[in-house]
């Protein structure tokens, strides 16, 4: 890639980025989120078109317009958002976009799956639904649909972010493999630990441009961490001692069963002491949505009992815990879904959830403007007035708008899902600093994550959720991310703390 | 009750069956069209013009089917090109649709069929099967255009689960983005089955004037459009089981003349709005018990453009 820029109206996205990936090797480009890695690379797979500069791809200047066109080029990519279709086989998945045959011929499309399979070391069956599949076999269709297509060079955008340790692993392997049959591979990503692991030249993006292009042995985390964020860092976490030992919120026997009559939630006990951060791994749709909305009470159909301050609250409605002044904070995974109302202005989302109790039928500004204000400052929020649409904040500034209403409200309960997700680093540590704050003030805290090495390094105890269930808590402290990777696909500890 | 019955049955849902096979490739593509029962009126006056003029059955029903074919050209455009909101859109045909057809049809009121029209689409017993008891009398000793019904009932079936393009057009319905990521050409897929539909929808309309009637009567389709999308929901969006939905209320369209015959009094009223009511009882069965199979393409209504973010 020569010269490439792209812009999207005012802001650009990429500026003048240049880098070349050579046959058979592992080329990371890493980057903060925002720094323009994604938007690159959809230009190579044909999704946006480049404003100015040129593509080369054996040696031959291309034009990618389409999709098509980069796949006819032999670029595949594994987009970290899966382009699955959920009612379709993985025999359909990977068969679709051909045309060169008008029948569907099952029998030939299997033989070459399988001939691939064999070839690469994957396992599949090809007739299961994707439906039905773990995260990890999603991937594993992507790449084959994409091998399938007799792409040689494979881009994968952030492969790992929704596998456990034991899936990544496994995934190394299969890229190994792949480079050493000749394969390059371009692997995007912002967690420094796989480029130091698989990747033999690493490219360092920020703000759109390519800082620099560096063999992986030659370089170190530190050096990296730098050219990503622009300045030295401190890549630490707090983790504050836990003082008392009085329980906050105590959850007995919860289950939940939806809608379809599956159980998500299948007797659940905990307990949360104040001044504490209880943290909670597992895959992506273990029961941990549910467990959230459950404690708040927007999950109605629960059976069970939470208890928070000497109450069940298990029957009551977000809105009669609130009135009754218990109050608990939540900082939901779909921030502008679920948190906040994404073209209201600040104010307006700050005082919604008070806003009925004042008198009158106009609504007075005035104390959510001095919320608003505070909470700016607080926090540090980047943004042009307190009447600013929150959607129009990035990512970064809109969790504080969300994270500093909730703890404004001098919350003794604070749930977070995913606080950090899609937040660059300065941001991420200044939420986890927050939380230390809040922690440090006797609130306790149930923290739901899915970076291991944060929730091992924030978190007081950990507790891992599978299938609904409550495989075991650990200890922070002493548990490895191995440990908490095999619990999270199922398996008891050996050592379960209460 | 007699064979005869059904057999009446399956000529009254022939228009139906037509009109939802249309809405079911149409939706296969992801786009929701609501102008069925303007593109069938369209063709059901188009046809019946052009049979006044040229006396010839198959340039009738040609007429029929280019003008519902260009009917959903026009929603296609304003729908996949210029990404208008699809619901507006299909209303906004049905209610053109309705208008054009009153106004085309203002000196039609009280022509009939020519003859020799009536004649090509008469009863054609098929050799061998006709003879088969009771299903013969009922399936196989029909109109050309009922046998034309059930061909392009299997071919779309077929089309859909045993070809490549059929699979790459059911991909766009369910997530048109990884069909594009898969390079597959989402606007060129859509006009073409959005067209596709639109030329059954006008079929469906001109079996109507042509063949059902067969004069010209105001409003010929009498909400026979709307119960066709509504069941597209009813045959889970498979054409095979758009056979067994166009019949069943073909037979309770018909269902208030045959009970005329015996002695006990319902109100004709009452009779009339059966396959409205059992329309809107099947629509509340189904939404209520929400099966995992049997979804719309998950990407039913939605707009799409590449580069939004």
């Amino acid at each position: 890639m020569v010269n490439i820029s792209k812009s999207f109206g005012d802001v650009k996205a990429n500026d003048k980025i240049s880098f070349s990936v050579k046959y058979g090797e592992i080329f990371a480009l890493l980057g903060e989120n925002g720094a323009g890695k994604s938007t690159l690379v959809n230009m190579l797979s044909g999704v946006y078109s480049p404003d100015i500069g040129e593509i080369y791809v054996h040696g031959q200047k291309l034009r990618l317009s389409s999709p098509a066109d980069s796949i006819a080029a032999g670029i595949g990519m594994i987009h970290q958002h899966f382009k699955l279709i959920e009612v379709m086989t993985a025999l359909e998945n990977i068969a679709i976009g051909q045309e060169h045959s008008f029948i569907l011929n099952k029998k030939n499309i299997r033989k070459k799956i399988d001939d691939i399979c064999s070839k690469y070391g994957f396992k599949i069956d090809p007739e299961k639904l994707v439906r039905d599949m773990s995260v990890g076999e999603k991937q594993t269709v992507e790449i084959l649909k994409v091998l399938y297509r007799g792409a040689d060079i494979l881009i994968l955008d952030e492969p790992t972010a929704v596998l456990t340790p034991q899936e990544s692993e496994r995934l190394f392997d299969i890229l190994i493999r792949m480079k050493e049959q000749g394969c390059s591979i371009i692997l995007i990503t912002h967690k420094l630990q796989e480029v130091m692991e698989i990747s033999d030249r690493v490219c360092v993006l920020r703000h759109g441009r390519v800082i620099d292009t560096v063999n992986t042995k030659e370089t170190t985390p530190m050096e990296l961490t730098s050219m990503m964020v622009g300045k030295k860092v401190t890549l630490s976490i707090e983790r504050p001692p836990v003082k008392s030992q009085e329980v906050v919120l105590e959850v007995r026997n919860l289950s939940l069963i939806d809608r379809e009559g599956i159980k998500k939630l299948d007797d659940v006990s905990f307990k949360v002491y104040s001044g504490e951060i209880l943290g909670i791994a597992g895959i992506a749709g273990s029961g941990q949505k549910e467990l959230c909305e459950s404690i708040q009470g927007i999950e109605r159909r629960k059976r069970g009992e939470i208890i928070f301050k000497g109450e069940n609250i298990a029957r009551l409605t977000p809105r009669a815990i609130f009135e009754k002044g218990l109050r608990i904070s939540f900082i939901p995974e779909d921030r502008l879904g679920m948190g906040l109302v994404p073209t209201m202005s600040i104010v307006d989302n700050v005082i919604l959830k008070d806003y009925y109790m004042q008198n009158g039928i106009f609504l007075d500004r005035t104390v959510g403007e001095k919320r608003a204000e505070h909470i700016i400052k607080m926090l540090n929020v980047q943004t042009p007035d307190i009447y600013h649409p929150v959607n129009k904040l990035s990512g970064g500034n809109i969790q504080k708008i969300l994270l500093g209403r909730e703890i404004d409200s001098n919350p003794d309960f604070l749930v977070t899902a995913y606080p950090t997700r899609g937040l660059d680093i300065g941001s991420a540590h200044l939420i986890y600093d927050e939380l230390n704050r809040q922690k440090e003030k006797g609130i306790g805290i149930l923290y739901v994550g899915e970076d291991l090495n944060i929730l091992l390094s924030l978190c007081d105890r950990i507790m891992v959720m599978f299938e609904g269930k409550i495989i075991g808590t650990v200890n922070a402290e002493d548990a490895t991310k191995e440990e908490i990777g095999l619990m999270m696909l199922g398996e008891k500890a050996t050592e379960v703390l209460q | 009750m007699d064979a005869s019955f059904f057999t009446a049955a399956v000529v009254a849902g022939t228009p139906l069956l037509y009109a939802i096979l249309g809405e079911v490739i149409t939706e296969k593509a992801g786009n929701l069209n609501l102008g069925v029962e303007g593109m069938m009126l369209i063709g059901a006056v188009v046809g019946f013009k052009v049979a006044l003029i040229t006396q010839n059955p198959w340039l009738s029903l040609g007429g029929a089917m280019i003008a519902g074919g260009i009917a959903a050209l026009i929603y296609a455009l304003l729908t996949v090109s210029l990404r208008a909101n699809q619901v507006v859109t299909g209303l906004t045909l049905t209610i053109f649709g309705t208008g054009f057809s009153s106004f085309m049809g203002k000196n039609l009121m009280g022509e009939v069929v020519p003859d020799n029209i009536k004649l090509a689409f008469a009863d054609f017993p098929l050799p061998l099967l006709s003879h088969i008891p009771v299903l013969g009398q009922v399936f196989f000793n029909q109109g050309i255009l009922v046998y034309g019904g059930y061909i392009a009932t299997i071919l779309a079936g077929l089309y859909l689960y045993n070809t490549q393009i059929g699979l790459n057009l059911r991909a766009v319905g369910e997530n048109t983005a990884a069909a594009d990521a898969a390079g597959i050409k989402v606007s060129l897929y859509k006009y073409i089955h959005i067209i596709i539909g639109g030329v059954l929808c006008g079929l469906a309309g001109a079996y109507l004037s042509l063949v059902y009637i067969p004069s010209w009567q105001e409003n010929v389709t009498a909400g026979r459009g709307w119960i066709a999308v509504a069941l597209v929901i009813f045959c889970k969006w498979n054409p095979y089981r758009v056979l067994v939905g166009a019949f069943l209320f073909g037979g309770l369209d018909i269902i208030g003349f045959r009970l005329q015959k015996y002695s006990f009094y319902i109100s004709q009223y009452l009779i009339d709005m059966l396959p409205y009511l059992v329309t809107i009882i099947i629509l509340i069965v189904v939404s209520a018990r929400k099966s995992i199979s049997g979804l719309p393409p998950a990407n039913l209504g939605d707009s799409y453009f590449r580069e939004e973010r």
